[in-house]
């Protein structure tokens, strides 16, 4: 399997000079690709934080990060932006449709910002609508959508990048349980027929139960790194 | 392209707030657009006044006149200096006088005056003569009479018809004596002159002073007041240098400094409602960058570069300040016009007052569309420049902290 994740020794200090806090103590992180994993532990225990390391979006106070071979502590902030377009699908935990924005062009959006042309894009975002079933609801404003299909157009806009892979921070946080398992669905059914890798960070466990690797964090450190045996394929393997 | 759209987009996604931002600029504009051309407008119309009065745009004295206003600074007409002076395009009219001073006596009252030798045709095309006349017949150039003003008038005890007589010193020391009669009473509104005038067809003032064929000064008319300092440049290189030109700022600097001082008090009150508009702006600018913190730091975390989001930013504001601008503009327009046509007209003794002073007691506005593009101009350059601090926020924007909740 190839490696998309190789974070060695990484730590994030708060307040290093006065009272410092280890949001992120000397983590190890090796994730293939196409795997299914979920960071959980309980609030301020990091996972929001390792996440915004490993993609980019804060700076890393010891420690290196490699995807797909690159060290982004080492990008400069123009270079890590760009590499974040192009390699990393972000969901967030309260949807961030842009509201003046139609599901479509929500999606489409992150292409254009990638310069792909109009045509490859029309390509695209049918596909990923039908990914999401929400083929009808191209053309709706965010909020004429429900959270949970707010939230499957923002699975569609991580993923019409083509990224390496998506982190996604607590996604299933603000939804209802039909709406969450229906996004668990949608996710995992990417991960399986696209091999698309996805992080979570949660605390829902719903999510923890649907994840193949769970990693928990405490007070910034790694606990517990668990491979969970996919019940499903026995079962199929034993038909 | 897209930026462009997403940004119109995102300026209609609080409707409310953008139509306060517009109409705070559109209403400035208009503010602006009117005190501008009010400006400008009563000043043209006191140079108009103060021109039209006496002294006219421009005026041609023979080198040294002006320092030294005595007749043996006069020069002769019989050479082409007039052509000259009418050859020069922005030239409208010109008209001849032969100036000095005399003593003016009825019965046993003697007066210092002015005496004006005229052309009263030419004279009244620029000066509006006939308009002050109260009382008589206006002057022919071939007339015998005289034109006297009122407060001279009065000193003398004399009405259209009696006889006053002229003591004075001619051209080149020449005795000056004579006696003409009163062809009418001239009132001005400016006292100096009313007190002291007295008009005379050029033929008969040449006679009096001994000074056939000469005059003091020719005062011009000009097509384009604007072109004020041009047109005196191309006299001057037409007539030579035994010849001064002289603008009218160069002859009543008071004047000019009156204009100067009320300008820059008006230029207080522009930078006043510039301010106001700067404050509309920015609180907006300001509105927005807390309403869409989050969003931007969710759009650098997707991978929007920086300096693209502070484009679209920068775009979202031009448009606001630009919607704002033309409507204000446009709105302006009509309404400049307008005034320029219905101009205001005070009233009661403040406009009795004005008009003493020999002033129109009206306020038109100018057409001048220079005044709408550069107001238009100086709104979107405030506008440019506060659209500054999103762009400047943005480049600093860390998005991990805009997405903190």
């Amino acid at each position: 399997m190839d490696t998309v994740i190789d974070a060695h020794n990484i730590s994030k200090i708060y307040n290093p000079d006065t009272i410092p806090v280890y949001a992120v103590n000397n983590v190890h992180l090796h994730l293939q690709k196409g795997e299914f994993t979920a960071l959980v532990g309980p609030s301020g225990s990091g996972k929001t934080t390792l996440l915004n390391l490993i993609g980019g979006l804060d700076k890393t106070d010891t420690g290196n990060i490699f995807i797909n071979g690159i060290d982004i502590t080492k990008l400069s902030a123009g270079r890590l932006i760009d590499f974040r377009l192009h390699n990393i699908g972000f969901v967030f935990q309260s949807f961030n449709l842009i509201p003046v924005l139609t599901a479509k062009e929500n999606v489409e959006f992150i292409m254009q910002l990638q310069g792909i042309k109009k045509s490859e894009r029309e390509k695209r975002i049918y596909p990923l609508f039908k990914q999401i079933g929400l083929e009808d609801k191209m053309n709706s404003r965010p909020s004429q959508l429900s959270g949970g299909q707010q939230q499957r157009v923002a699975v569609a806009r991580a993923l019409a990048s083509k990224p390496q892979f998506v982190l996604a921070d607590e996604p299933t946080a603000n939804l209802d349980s039909k709406s969450a398992s229906n996004l668990l669905d949608i996710m995992a059914l990417l991960n399986k027929e696209e091999n698309m890798t996805f992080i979570f960070s949660t605390h829902d466990q719903r999510v923890i139960e649907r994840a193949r690797r769970v990693i928990t964090l405490v007070d910034g450190k790694v606990e517990s790194d668990t491979a969970v045996v996919d019940t499903s394929v026995l079962h199929e393997t034993e038909k | 392209m897209w930026l462009i759209k997403m940004a119109w987009k995102n300026m209609w996604r609080n409707r409310n707030r953008t139509v306060i931002t517009m109409a705070a600029i559109f209403f400035a504009v208009i503010l602006s657009v009117i005190t501008s051309s009010l400006k400008t407008g009563i000043f043209d119309n006191l140079v108009k006044n103060v021109v039209s009065f006496y002294t006219g745009y421009v005026q041609v004295h023979k080198q040294g006149y002006w320092s030294e206003q005595i007749l043996d600074n006069s020069f002769d007409t019989s050479g082409n200096i007039e052509n000259k002076i009418l050859s020069t395009e922005t030239v409208s009219q010109i008209a001849p006088r032969l100036e000095s001073f005399a003593l003016a006596s009825s019965k046993d009252i003697t007066k210092g005056c002015l005496i004006v030798g005229i052309d009263p045709q030419k004279e009244n095309d620029i000066t509006r003569l006939k308009s002050k006349l109260i009382e008589g017949n206006y002057l022919k150039n071939s007339d015998p009479g005289v034109l006297l003003s009122e407060g001279l008038a009065k000193r003398l005890q004399l009405i259209p018809g009696d006889t006053i007589v002229l003591i004075s010193q001619g051209f080149h020391g020449a005795t000056a004596a004579g006696k003409y009669r009163i062809q009418g009473i001239l009132k001005f509104g400016s006292p100096e002159l009313n007190d002291k005038a007295l008009f005379m067809p050029l033929p008969l003032a040449q006679d009096l002073f001994s000074a056939y064929g000469m005059i003091t000064s020719y005062v011009l008319s000009l097509k384009n007041p604007k072109l004020l300092e041009q047109t005196a440049q191309s006299i001057r290189s037409a007539i030579g240098s035994d010849y001064e030109v002289m603008t009218w700022k160069q002859m009543m600097p008071e004047i000019q400094q009156h204009i100067a001082t009320d300008s820059n008090n008006m230029q207080a009150v522009q930078a006043l409602l510039y301010l106001l508009i700067s404050f509309g702006i920015f609180s907006t600018l300001l509105m927005l960058m807390v309403e869409r913190k989050f969003e931007m730091g969710m759009l650098v975390a997707v991978g929007m570069k920086k300096i693209k989001l502070a484009i679209l930013l920068l775009i979202e504001s031009i448009l606001t300040v630009i919607s704002g601008c033309v409507l204000g503009i446009l709105v302006s327009i009509p309404l400049v016009y307008y005034l320029n046509k219905h101009p205001i007209r005070l009233g009661g003794e403040t406009a009795k007052i004005y008009e003493r002073f020999g002033f129109e007691a009206i306020f038109p506005t100018s057409t001048n569309i220079e005044i709408f593009i550069s107001q238009g101009i100086i709104v979107l350059v405030i506008g440019l420049i506060l659209s500054l601090y999103p762009v400047y926020k943005t480049i600093r924007l860390n998005p991990v902290a805009a997405m903190k909740k």
